[in-house]
């Protein structure tokens, strides 16, 4: 009980203090469940709330970030051709990924959860769980080396203008996390763009460059002197490395192409370039399990999504007029984001269609509007976002024929 | 080689074509005869439906037999159990607020002090003066209780060591009216027992009903036992079934338990004049409106009945004894209780004396009703006039630390992020903390995972927070009471009121018509 009366003593007065008090009750409903009884309707309530569920997409993304942080500094390494097996330098490249992942996703929450909180003290209500999930979702598809503040702006955009001004949590019509993706894309194009952007740590990947190392690389150079390890400092990126993802092979030279840089283990296990979460295929399909499991992700759209894009793929093996729409269906799905989008993106369930007839079509129509961008668009490297974001759109209309021809059966039953 | 594909290819093709075309016309047939081609099937194929469907219990006998996958039961401490005993409660009353359509401060017949016999008029509301409201026990009229703006909220009755009862003049049942029926039905205290579905309010005498509903089960947490309540009564619920024939022009249905295993109480299952439907199902498929809905839905323009089976025999006993019967079984459950058991007593039972040297110290809610659905009364309140069921719970205002995340006691939950769904038969022990504060509409799905209705709640809860009236109507608002929705509100992740939202759409409906 001695914790929960320092709290309640340090409460700031909510008149006084309207900013600190929701900030407080922010962090007070998150060490403490609330005390508060059902008053009319039923007597019990479910044990799952919202901070729950959130919760728990985050720990299902778990896996993804502390592989993804690792194999961002694996990454660093291989561009220089050194450590090229994945546990070896294990302390230079963890160090690497921390010191790349922490700022994204520190100032992803400063700028984020600052918003939220200004927001809900302007409209009197408590602060709302939705940015959790945003919140954990962002840093996972930013590239690795992204400048902090085209980051911070990009997060305001999507919170702002994606969430805010529509209503706050349950209220917004695309998914958040994505609206932050697009706004980088879309205004800030180079550094989201290209074969070069995936890989951190360099200002170029042309042969011989050197690695960008900041204050915090020298922090740590100077904990690994003591330890008696190695330290960054040496090394510049080998001869004959490009960078390039599996899809921007693809792209060149078909699947011939993608074999000849990486196997197929390295693509499901993601010991490959690209955003920081979705390489590895494993660990996503793992968070997608313990979602479907718990019942938090719709099976449905997850399904659907699969079978559209294999369908699409199927048919553009069919035509097969490009190197990358001969690329076996089957192998389109090694290759590229689909499946942290499938997992993560596409099954929020606010921009996602509420009807479960709503959520087969929707989940279908991503998968092949995301195949066809992805194939026949070569200025875009992959299409799940802008799928995600367009059938995001379409969801309320699909709904809403899906109710329109629930009440027609019901009108001609009487 | 390509030509030859392109033959086998034309050829299935055509003959696909004639199948589905034979097909169409069979059921295109069919309909023209008038023949039903929801309920058979008419068609070349066999339905998967069919094919894949659970097979009915042996004791179904060919009734209609409806497997409900969709639901959540949700099982407690304080279920009772053992012989039922007779409680000696002094004080019951009648509430005018247990009856849904009639003003707050209805016309009195008795005043304070006056001596009453069960079955004697007690009040009326002015919108018709024959429905008579009655006395379930008699003896003395000890207080009438007001509450806000003088509406009357309690007419207390003392009652008496030995019952006293008004002799009514029976109409005889196969030769009278049903005018005549009515109308006798009105004075004596009978009318209020029944429920009218849309809106559930007091029926309408110049209505008559489509069909008529009875539920024989009820699958509500830690409910009353219906075998109970018919036990012995047998003939008394015959008769009041035989009775409700002549009241509608439509069907009298029989909701029954059609779970393998357990045949249902004879009372039930050897009724007479009935047409019977088995459902087997988790909670709710013991509710009468989900019944309603496999059975024949409630389209527009409808009116249906429901009773509760200790409705049927206390109608059941008047039309054998002449008296009016208040008596009913309560069940008295929750984790509050030392002993939870069954009694039998009359409608309308002081709180304080039912539990009297049963209940647990500390902060006791009492709900009239079930955790879903009831009500919390106060301890010198009573009981409802409708309800068989005194549930006890402890109240959960304190705050957990990380409660959201571990909690330390198991609680029920839709949810598999609780590991106790390993354990389907595992009694929680519940409080009354909301687990969360309100949200907005977050999570999808929830809601028709847990009701087997073909409805879309949640466009329908968004209708009436907008108020649209064609399209709460167009999505079926008529065919949910709050019972319905219940559990939906149990599993709303962001905690809404749906029940009270759905009743706000009906009163707006209500209004319109």
């Amino acid at each position: 009980m001695g914790l929960l009366d320092f709290f309640k003593k340090i409460e700031p007065d909510k008149k006084k203090n309207p900013f600190l008090h929701t900030a407080y009750d922010a962090f007070f409903t998150f060490a403490y469940a609330p005390d508060s009884t059902t008053k009319n309707g039923t007597h019990i309530k479910d044990g799952m709330d919202l901070k729950r569920t959130m919760v728990m997409v985050v720990l299902a993304m778990q896996l993804c970030y502390l592989f993804g942080t690792y194999n961002m500094g694996h990454q660093h390494f291989v561009a220089m051709g050194q450590y090229g097996g994945f546990l070896e330098g294990f302390h230079l490249k963890l160090a690497h990924g921390l010191i790349k992942l922490l700022p994204i996703f520190i100032w992803t929450h400063i700028v984020g959860l600052g918003i939220e909180f200004y927001f809900a003290y302007k409209k009197g209500h408590a602060v709302e769980e939705g940015f959790l999930v945003s919140g954990a979702l962002i840093p996972l598809i930013m590239p690795p080396d992204i400048p902090i503040w085209i980051l911070c702006v990009a997060v305001a955009f999507a919170v702002i203008l994606g969430k805010e001004a529509f209503g706050g949590t349950g209220m917004n019509i695309w998914n958040v996390a994505l609206l932050s993706r697009v706004f980088v894309f879309f205004a800030y194009p180079t550094s989201i763009s290209g074969d070069e952007v995936w890989v951190s740590g360099f200002d170029s990947l042309a042969a011989g460059s050197a690695p960008v190392y900041g204050w915090a690389h020298n922090l740590f150079n100077g904990l690994f002197d003591t330890m008696g390890v190695a330290q960054f400092g040496t090394g510049a990126v080998a001869d004959g490395y490009t960078g390039a993802t599996p899809l921007s092979l693809a792209y060149q030279g078909g699947w011939e192409r993608v074999t000849e840089v990486y196997s197929p283990a390295q693509m499901w296990w993601g010991t490959i370039p690209g955003s920081i979460g979705e390489t590895n295929k494993i660990f996503i399909l793992i968070g997608a399990a313990i979602l479907l499991l718990t019942k938090i992700a719709s099976w449905r759209i997850m399904f659907s999504m699969l079978i559209g894009a294999a369908v699409t793929a199927m048919m553009f093996n069919a035509w097969g007029s490009t190197p990358f729409m001969q690329v076996p269906w089957l192998y389109q799905f090694y290759m590229g984001s689909f499946f942290f989008a499938m997992a993560f993106m596409a099954t929020d369930p606010v921009t996602a269609s509420g009807t479960n007839a709503g959520k087969w079509i929707y989940g279908f129509l991503i998968g092949m509007i995301g195949m066809i961008i992805r194939t026949i668009n070569p200025a875009y490297p992959e299409g799940w976002m802008l799928a995600i974001l367009f059938l995001n759109t379409f969801a309320p209309l699909i709904d809403h024929y899906v109710v329109e021809a629930n009440m027609k059966k019901r009108l001609q039953r009487g | 080689m390509l030509v030859n594909a392109l033959f086998v290819i034309a050829g299935l093709l055509v003959i696909s074509a004639i199948i589905s075309i034979t097909d169409n016309l069979l059921q295109f047939e069919a309909k023209k005869s008038g023949l039903d081609t929801q309920k058979e099937n008419f068609s070349l194929f066999p339905r998967l439906g069919e094919m894949f469907s659970a097979k009915a219990p042996a004791f179904t006998n060919g009734a209609p037999y409806h497997k409900l996958t969709k639901g959540h039961s949700i099982n407690l401490v304080g279920e009772a159990s053992g012989d039922v005993s007779n409680k000696q409660v002094s004080r019951y009353s009648v509430k005018p607020t247990n009856y849904r359509g009639i003003a707050p401060i209805p016309k009195l017949l008795v005043e304070q002090g006056d001596e009453v016999k069960a079955g004697q008029p007690l009040f009326f509301d002015k919108s018709n003066e024959n429905i008579k409201y009655v006395a379930p026990v008699s003896g003395e009229v000890i207080e009438i209780r007001r509450g806000d703006k003088r509406a009357i909220s309690d007419i207390i009755i003392l009652a008496d060591k030995n019952q006293q009862y008004v002799q009514n003049d029976v109409p005889n049942l196969a030769s009278a009216t049903r005018e005549e029926i009515i109308n006798f039905m009105m004075g004596s205290g009978l009318w209020p027992l029944i429920n009218r579905r849309p809106f559930d309010t007091i029926a309408n005498p110049d209505e008559t009903p489509r069909d008529i509903f009875i539920s024989t089960f009820d699958t509500a947490p830690l409910a009353m036992n219906n075998d109970i309540i018919v036990d012995g009564d047998e003939e008394a619920f015959q008769k009041g079934i035989d009775l409700l024939n002549k009241l509608t022009d439509g069907d009298v249905y029989l909701g029954l338990n059609g779970k393998a295993g357990q045949t249902p109480a004879a009372g039930f299952y050897n009724a007479q004049n009935v047409q019977k439907h088995y459902f087997d199902g988790i909670h709710p498929a013991g509710n009468v409106g989900i019944q309603i809905h496999h059975i024949n839905p409630i389209k527009s323009g409808d009116s249906v009945w429901t009773l509760k089976v200790q409705d049927v025999i206390a109608m059941g006993k008047m039309f054998l004894t002449g008296n009016y019967s208040g008596e009913t079984y309560v069940a008295l459950t929750g984790s509050e209780f030392i002993t939870p058991s069954y009694v039998k007593t009359y409608r309308g039972a002081n709180i304080a004396e039912l539990v009297k040297g049963n209940i647990k110290e500390g902060k006791v809610r009492m709900i009239s009703g079930d955790v879903l659905t009831g009500k919390t009364i106060a301890p010198d309140g009573f009981l409802n006039a409708k309800d068989d069921q005194l549930t006890t719970l402890k109240e959960g205002d304190h705050n957990e630390l990380f409660g959201w995340l571990l909690p330390i006691k198991p609680r029920p939950s839709i949810s598999k992020t609780f590991p106790a769904f390993l354990m389907p038969n595992h009694e929680f022990e519940v409080d009354t903390n909301t687990h969360g504060e309100k949200r907005a509409f977050v999570m999808t799905g929830q809601y028709e995972s847990v009701l087997p209705m073909d409805i879309f709640p949640q466009t329908l809860m968004k209708a009436i927070m907008a108020g649209d009236f064609e399209r709460m109507e167009g999505l079926g608002i008529n065919e949910l009471s709050e019972e319905d929705i219940a559990i939906c509100e149990f599993a709303c992740t962001s905690k809404m009121p749906l029940q009270e939202i759905l009743r706000d759409g009906l009163d707006m409906i209500q209004e319109q018509s």
